[in-house]
């Protein structure tokens, strides 16, 4: 068996079929131990999947030895395998780095259960991103979208319940969206294959079926993405999760989302579509600049530390967003690089949140005062990540930001009004995330012995994945070649078959 | 004729499911749904898609009623509706909605258009094709299994991940704590159901096995039946309560049945990936091509009907092996 030919097929059954096996393992720290070793397993083969497509190959793959459209393909381009090392990833960091964090919020007997739906999770992503195929993508929404309800569930007070009630009622309208628009192209075209669904629409693109399907896919992505103003699951559902999840999915959840997203727009419905254009520029953008702002603003006022974080997701939800609606070369780099880079610095915040949260019952913000002074290393990781979310010079955040800018500035005057947005929202960025480091770092501590547990640094297992993920910030704030040409690359295939 | 009938059918199910958002009573509505579902099977198969309608009536029709009414014996009867205010942007989103996708449709080919591209394109090669490539005419099946075997893959995944959740967050697993006394002692003193029931179980589970097998001839497959198999063990739990129920076949035996199962599909395929093919090709298992691949049709059909069943008969016990809260407003 000629294992560099199976890749793109090991990526996505290596942790689908993991899952059922992990339920059995009933001992204490066993599931865990196999979800880390099945998540990084996954790691490795998707960074060998970006080396074979950094060298400039497209993996395609068909399944069943059937040929496509009769039977599913896989294709793995440098847009999917940009994807798949975001999301195997952030699975592999946040499973290794929260084990204490799990323990105490997950108990031992619920954990094999829940490892099972971590691994679906990350399954039902790769899943997504992988496949050629657009009621596959169906297949693995759903497979992702249970798991993570069920992720979410796992939080520690029956307020998760609630919030994901709200996410799962959400969430399944914009899957039933994304279904009833599949249905009508597969209507017209006879066909679920994408690539052969972008050979057969050019000559019925005018037709109201398409025109419609574009709009119910467009909508229904944008909720699964938790794009302004369909955002309202997000905050609460960030919340409520286990810390461990929502490090997790903060860092790779919705982006799998924009990907379906783009690749729906870019390849499927571009060519001679009028609408395309329309769709961009009247729609997503002004959304994309709206959640930039109001997401900001309502940040810079949240008192609880990981409804702060989450609402500034949906602002970097919304910079993503404004770099793919240019329809640019540079802003679709911008926007990938941005992916990149944001699933690195929220994986970083949510990180340390998890470590504050080993020693601090109380997630709300003036609770930390001086937590700076017990948890030192921790509050540095919150700090790079901080300084990356705003986007300060050395870190990774500041690479995708000036590349946005650039993208931005070459739009003319709409775009400098345009980089006059990002410029203020990342100054409302520096002013919450201010906020908060001025309470772990100049506050005295709280009198009140209820509000902390032991007065000392995280475990040493998380603490040093968070400060390995810190530390990645800044590496990749000084060498950002990989994430850029992959971004570059994928920019290149999107806009080469936007002409 | 059938113009008629599917006209009647389509206008029964307008009806039922305004009712069902008309009505506030839990209860009723989980009847109405269960009406729904039957009506829907009824017209897929005035469609001809007889597969699709037994797993409706199965699944839809069977199955779910019951685990709603299992949940609804577990909290109140009564729905606590949302502000009146809020009711009116729902109904306009809905009409709104609504509308567009009938103004979407209008473009769309007549139903039963020869010319449609449905029949046009990829649909002739699995007719012209499937009984020389698979040996059997159920066109239905090889698109399911073998064809698009990679959906029902991830589809069964998403059947137990359902039950997954169901065990996780209601904590079933284990079956212990004061949520789980089990005193009940179903219909036993009920003569009626009791004798009405033994009579019809062993006839179910056998229709069960014999859409399990005959799949590949006729309507039917692993879904259908491991749903069918599953309903004759919810039946027997009804009649004798949950705890003999749970005694028959307990949470583990299900939860290793759900396991076997789905890891029965995905061996199959990795066996087919170390035999040279690719991920599910079955036709590499077995030296004639065409022998292979209903070899590996009909097992991943039986990892598909034990998983099916398995996480049917967990989720139902789940919910109805809890006692009901006391607190019931």
């Amino acid at each position: 068996m000629d294992i560099e030919q199976h890749l793109p097929i090991l990526q996505v059954i290596v942790p689908l079929l993991f899952a059922p096996l992990i339920v059995l393992l009933q001992p204490r720290g066993l599931a865990w131990m196999a979800t880390v070793a099945v998540c990084g397993l996954s790691f490795a083969i998707a960074v060998n999947l970006a080396m074979l497509v950094h060298g400039g190959q497209v993996l395609e793959y068909n399944l069943g030895g059937w040929q496509p459209p009769f039977g599913i393909a896989l294709r793995v381009d440098a847009l999917s395998a940009l994807l798949l090392l975001i999301v195997t990833g952030a699975a592999t960091v946040a499973a290794l780095g929260c084990r204490e964090s799990f323990n105490q919020q997950i108990e031992a007997h619920r954990q094999p259960l829940f490892f099972a739906a971590w691994l679906l999770l990350l399954a039902g992503l790769v899943g997504m991103v992988a496949t050629a195929d657009a009621f596959n993508i169906f297949v693995f929404m759903e497979i992702s979208s249970l798991a993570g309800y069920i992720l979410i569930a796992g939080g520690p007070d029956r307020r998760a319940l609630l919030a994901v009630f709200k996410y799962l009622i959400m969430g399944t309208i914009g899957a039933t969206f994304y279904l009833i628009g599949v249905g009508m192209v597969y209507m017209m075209t006879g066909t679920l294959n994408l690539d052969d669904m972008s050979r057969l629409i050019p000559g019925i693109a005018d037709k109201t079926p398409i025109v419609f399907a574009a709009a119910f896919i467009t909508i229904g992505l944008c909720l699964k993405a938790a794009m302004f103003p369909l955002h309202v699951w997000l905050p609460n559902a960030y919340t409520h999760a286990p810390h461990g999840v929502t490090v997790f999915m903060a860092a790779c959840g919705t982006k799998v989302a924009i990907y379906v997203l783009v690749r729906f727009s870019f390849m499927v419905f571009q060519k001679g579509d009028l609408h395309h254009g329309l769709e961009f520029s009247m729609f997503l953008m002004p959304l994309g600049l709206l959640s930039i702002v109001v997401a900001s603003a309502v940040a810079m006022f949240e008192g609880r530390l990981k409804r702060m974080l989450a609402f500034s997701s949906v602002a970097q939800m919304g910079y993503i967003f404004l770099g793919v609606s240019l329809l640019t070369n540079a802003g679709l780099t911008a926007s990938f690089t941005h992916m990149f880079n944001h699933a690195l610095a929220k994986g970083a915040l949510f990180l340390s949140v998890a470590c504050l949260s080993m020693r601090f019952w109380d997630l709300r913000i003036d609770q930390l005062a001086g937590a700076a002074k017990t948890m030192p290393l921790t509050c540095a990781a919150f700090l790079v990540g901080g300084l990356s979310l705003i986007g300060v010079p050395g870190t990774a955040g500041f690479i995708s930001k000036w590349l946005l800018i650039q993208a931005l500035m070459a739009e003319g005057e709409l775009g400098l009004l345009m980089v006059g947005i990002v410029l203020i929202s990342s100054l409302m960025a520096v002013v919450y995330i201010w906020r908060t480091i001025e309470v772990l770092y100049f506050k005295q501590p709280l009198k009140d012995p209820a509000a902390t547990v032991v007065l000392a640094e995280a475990p040493i297992l998380m603490l040093s994945v968070t400060l390995v993920t810190a530390f990645a910030n800044i590496l990749f704030g000084l060498l950002p070649d990989l994430p850029i040409s992959l971004a570059a690359m994928a920019a290149d295939i999107l806009a080469g078959a936007d002409q | 004729m059938t113009i008629i009938f599917s006209l009647f059918l389509l206008s029964l199910l307008v009806v039922t499911a305004l009712a069902m958002i008309r009505t506030t009573n839990l209860f009723v509505a989980a009847m109405l749904m269960s009406i729904f579902s039957l009506l829907m099977a009824a017209n897929f198969f005035i469609l001809d898609a007889a597969d699709v309608a037994l797993t409706e009536a199965a699944v839809g029709a069977g199955v779910t009623t019951v685990i709603f009414l299992s949940a609804l014996r577990l909290t109140s009867q009564h729905e606590r509706g949302p502000l009146a205010s809020r009711r009116w942007i729902a109904k306009i989103v809905v009409v709104v909605t609504t509308m567009l996708l009938l103004y979407g449709t209008f473009d769309k080919p007549r139903l039963g258009d020869p010319n449609a591209p449905v029949h046009l394109y990829v649909a002739p090669y699995y007719l012209e094709n499937t009984e020389a490539l698979m040996g059997f005419p159920n066109v239905v099946t090889a698109v399911l299994s073998s064809f698009r075997g990679y959906d029902t893959l991830g589809e069964v995944f998403v059947v137990f991940i359902a039950a997954v959740g169901v065990m996780f967050i209601l904590d079933a697993r284990q079956g212990k704590g004061p949520e789980y006394e089990m005193p009940e002692a179903g219909l036993k003193h009920h003569l009626i159901p009791r004798a009405v029931g033994a009579l019809l179980i062993p006839f179910m589970l056998l229709f069960g096995l014999y859409v399990q097998f005959h799949g590949e001839y006729g309507p039917g497959g692993g879904f259908q039946a491991g749903a069918i198999i599953a309903t004759a063990f919810i039946l027997y739990a009804l009649l004798e309560g949950e705890k003999t129920a749970l005694n028959a076949f307990s949470r583990n035996a299900q939860m290793v049945l759900i396991v076997c199962g789905s890891s029965l599909y995905g061996a199959v395929g990795v066996i087919c990936m170390l035999k040279g093919g690719t991920f599910l090709d079955y036709s590499v298992l077995l030296d004639d091509p065409v022998a292979g691949r209903q070899a590996g049709i009909i097992i991943i059909e039986l990892g598909v009907g034990m998983a099916v069943c398995g996480a049917l008969l967990s989720i139902f016990h789940a919910f109805a092996a809890r006692r009901p809260m006391v607190a019931n407003r």
